[in-house]
């Protein structure tokens, strides 16, 4: 546990500074700002319409899909510490989960959601 | 008073209660106080760490790019420019910070942070020599891959925030590359996970040896290949070209950043250059040894004592130092090199080719482990192939460089009184 | 180790964290700002995991939830069609039910927490737990992790149903198409 609390420790105070540094810039750093400073950057023309457009959904199904690989992965690491000792069952049991999901894989290429167009 | 042989720091801040103090770890009532100490001293030299290899990474990437294109990169700060980072950082620090109007400014201004906790947090379980990490974490590797979640969010974040258009789309390009890339990297570094038996990366070091056929690279075809899947993840994961969508100048004037100013633009610049030694760490400490010294077991750095171990300290480190920089120098002169992929090229080529290839290697890599006795006949056998193999490919790529050189020379006659090789003080 | 005063300030900060960003999701107007507060949500958990000496977990937490969920919740936030204005995204109704529903749910937690006879176990030393999880995950419980995976497959195959209509699509930078999910087979 204690190696938790160190690596929150770290991370605190690696935030920390980075404030500080933000801070010390905004102490240092001019302070002028008009409108045209502050608008958005459009290249250099008037900005048109607000930027709040709406996702494809292609990026969900990325998404979605590494949710799954991601899942996937998590049940095979410890598996794959324990590789050693679970011997040709273990490498069984594992094959099956993966075929599943390789199935899985193949329908999504065929069906084609890892086509990007 | 006994040695220190202790792996990470919590293990230093024991041994400082124990013999400094000569007080018991588990009942001391300061011991907490040790602790934050012993953090912080990490906390304040992995920062320094980063800092001072993110700066001058920067002069040496600017000017390879020089080198590469055939012009002189910076070279007016500092004898040939080696203090151009600290110009740059100083210079950051006086802008103005600038916040658009239409901003979402909690969110704009929280971005930089989570990429920077997220870039920081992963020097946690990087070791940096034989006895040299922060805290040694047993799931070090999966570790890894969760604190780097953050960057993906933080980016997401700024995209999202800065409410201009190039900006999200950088923003949600990024987030989907990231998200994409990470899953051959964890099938990748599932290999080494088979191989060692241990999610720890000193671990993970030490099932290796010092010499290159006790590398996990060459310990098979599949790891051979595996190193390689690894790096180009690790490339597209570090956003650098050929993968470098997410700030695409050309298309997207800077992605993600383009309306942060100042320190908090900074930022992003720090997070991607520490980021090559990030994945130089990972790759190395997965595949080519870590800081194992030829010839020296980890068992006798530990059982050294007063200079010597300090000697084999730095030693260990300047290895992994050496190996990751040679990493570094080849991602940034890929960087200058090729060009940049297409979006559907881009995420085609994770689903399409690495993570098939990736799951490839780990079904080769287990029926390697079950069928190939370690040690024996036919595993030295193919270590040696795999060996000379990797030798063979360092030897193609020096080839290479040289015959677009000459080729080069040949075909601009400006270039044709200029020497193949610098002076070393010239040559970043 | 006993590490007192540590151990228990980082524990409420993690407890109020995770509480405090809850918190924030059910009343946040912006649900983009609420999607965001997730993220705090889940290392709040993660870190009570850690503490219940669940390393494995606790990282799985912030990896699946944080590096998977939380870009997908975002992704579908920023997917929908109300997300030009996202103020008003978040409106409430119902209170009256959902009142009822709270002090329902409240009483009963409360009641359970009051009547139920905690018992104080002395704390565990930590130690590795991805090889117990892997031996569980492998012996006893291969039935239910062998399901999950077909779980997985049929997540993956549904996904890729609602999502059918994405092939043969406008060429997609990730740019100008307003109206690309319009025929993503949900209504959106």
């Amino acid at each position: 546990m204690l190696s938790y609390e160190a690596i929150l420790l770290l991370i605190v105070l690696g935030i920390a500074i980075s404030v500080v540094f933000v801070l010390i810039s905004k102490f240092l750093g001019p302070k002028n700002p008009n409108a045209r400073k502050k608008s958005v950057y459009e290249c250099g023309a008037e900005p048109q319409g607000s930027a709040r457009k709406r996702f494809p959904v292609k990026f969900y199904m990325i998404a979605l899909l590494f949710l799954l690989f991601d899942i996937e992965a998590v049940f095979l690491y410890p598996w794959a510490k324990l590789f050693r000792e679970l011997g040709f069952l273990g490498f069984v049991e594992m094959g099956i989960f993966m075929l599943v999901l390789i199935v899985g894989l193949i329908y999504a290429w065929r069906k084609g959601a890892l086509e990007w167009e | 008073m006994d040695r220190w042989d202790g792996g990470d720091m919590k293990e230093l801040a024991e041994w400082v209660i124990r013999d400094l103090f000569s007080k018991n770890p588990d009942t001391w009532q300061y011991t907490w106080a040790i602790y934050l100490a012993g953090m912080a001293l990490a906390a304040v030299i992995c920062l320094g760490f980063v800092a001072v290899f993110a700066g001058p990474v920067t002069w040496v990437e600017r000017r390879t790019a020089g080198r590469i294109m055939s012009r002189i990169g910076p070279n007016r700060v500092g004898p040939q420019g080696v203090l151009q980072w600290l110009a740059d950082g100083i210079k950051n620090l006086l802008k103005e910070d600038l916040i658009p109007d239409d901003a979402d400014k909690p969110l704009f201004r929280l971005a930089p942070y989570l990429v920077f906790s997220g870039m920081f947090g992963t020097f946690v379980v990087l070791p940096f020599g034989a006895n040299l990490i922060a805290a040694d974490l047993d799931i070090g590797v999966l570790y890894l891959m969760a604190v780097t979640t953050l960057v993906v969010v933080g980016l997401l974040t700024a995209g999202w925030a800065s409410n201009s258009k190039w900006a999200l789309y950088g923003g949600i390009r990024s987030a989907a590359q990231l998200v994409s890339y990470e899953v051959p990297i964890a099938f990748a570094l599932l290999v080494v996970v088979i191989s060692t038996g241990s999610l720890s990366t000193q671990a993970i070091i030490k099932a290796q040896g010092g010499w290159p056929w006790q590398w996990f690279v060459a310990k098979n075809p599949f790891t051979f290949i595996a190193f390689f899947l690894l790096l180009t993840s690790a490339m597209a994961e570090g956003n650098r070209i050929p993968f470098d969508l997410p700030e695409a100048e050309s298309e997207l004037v800077a992605g993600y950043n383009t309306e942060y100013s100042g320190m908090r633009f900074l930022f992003f610049l720090f997070e991607e250059w520490a980021n090559l030694w990030i994945m130089g760490a990972i790759t190395t400490l997965c595949f080519l040894g870590g800081w194992q010294i030829p010839g020296v077991s980890p068992e006798k750095i530990s059982a050294s004592s007063g200079w010597t171990f300090v000697g084999w300290q730095l030693l260990s480190f300047a290895i992994f130092a050496a190996k990751v920089s040679w990493i570094v120098f080849i991602v940034i002169q890929a960087r200058w090199t090729l060009p940049r992929l297409r979006v559907d090229q881009l995420m085609s080529t994770c689903w399409k080719y690495l993570v098939p290839m990736t799951l490839v290697c780990i079904a080769g890599v287990l029926f390697m482990d079950l069928y190939i006795v370690q040690g024996g006949i036919t595993d030295k056998i193919i270590r040696w192939i795999m060996t000379l193999l990797g030798a063979a490919v360092i030897v193609l790529f020096f080839l290479r460089a040289r015959y677009n050189y000459k080729m080069d020379k040949d075909k601009y006659p400006g270039l044709r009184n200029e020497k193949m090789w610098y002076p070393p003080y010239r040559m970043p | 180790m006993k590490v007192p005063l540590l151990s228990a300030m980082v524990f409420w900060a993690f407890a109020i964290l995770a509480m405090a960003s809850a918190v924030f999701v059910a009343f946040s107007r912006n649900i983009v700002h609420a999607a965001f507060a997730l993220l705090g949500c889940f290392f709040g958990v993660a870190g009570l995991y850690l503490f219940l000496s669940a390393d494995f977990v606790g990282i799985i937490q912030v990896m699946v939830y944080v590096g998977g969920v939380l870009i997908l919740f975002l992704f579908a936030v920023m997917l929908t069609g109300k997300i030009r204005n996202p103020e008003k995204s978040n409106p409430s109704r119902a209170i009256p039910g959902g009142l009822v529903t709270m002090l329902v749910t409240l009483g009963l937690f409360g009641y359970l927490a009051f009547t139920t006879p905690w018992q104080v176990l002395p704390t565990v030393p930590t130690g590795p737990t991805t090889s117990q999880i892997g031996d569980a995950l492998l012996g006893p419980y291969i039935l239910p992790f062998e399901v999950a995976s077909v779980l997985l497959l049929a997540a993956l195959l549904g996904g890729v149903l609602l999502a059918g209509g994405v092939r043969g699509r406008s060429r997609l930078t990730g740019n100008e198409q307003d109206e690309a999910p319009r025929d993503s087979g949900g209504n959106t």
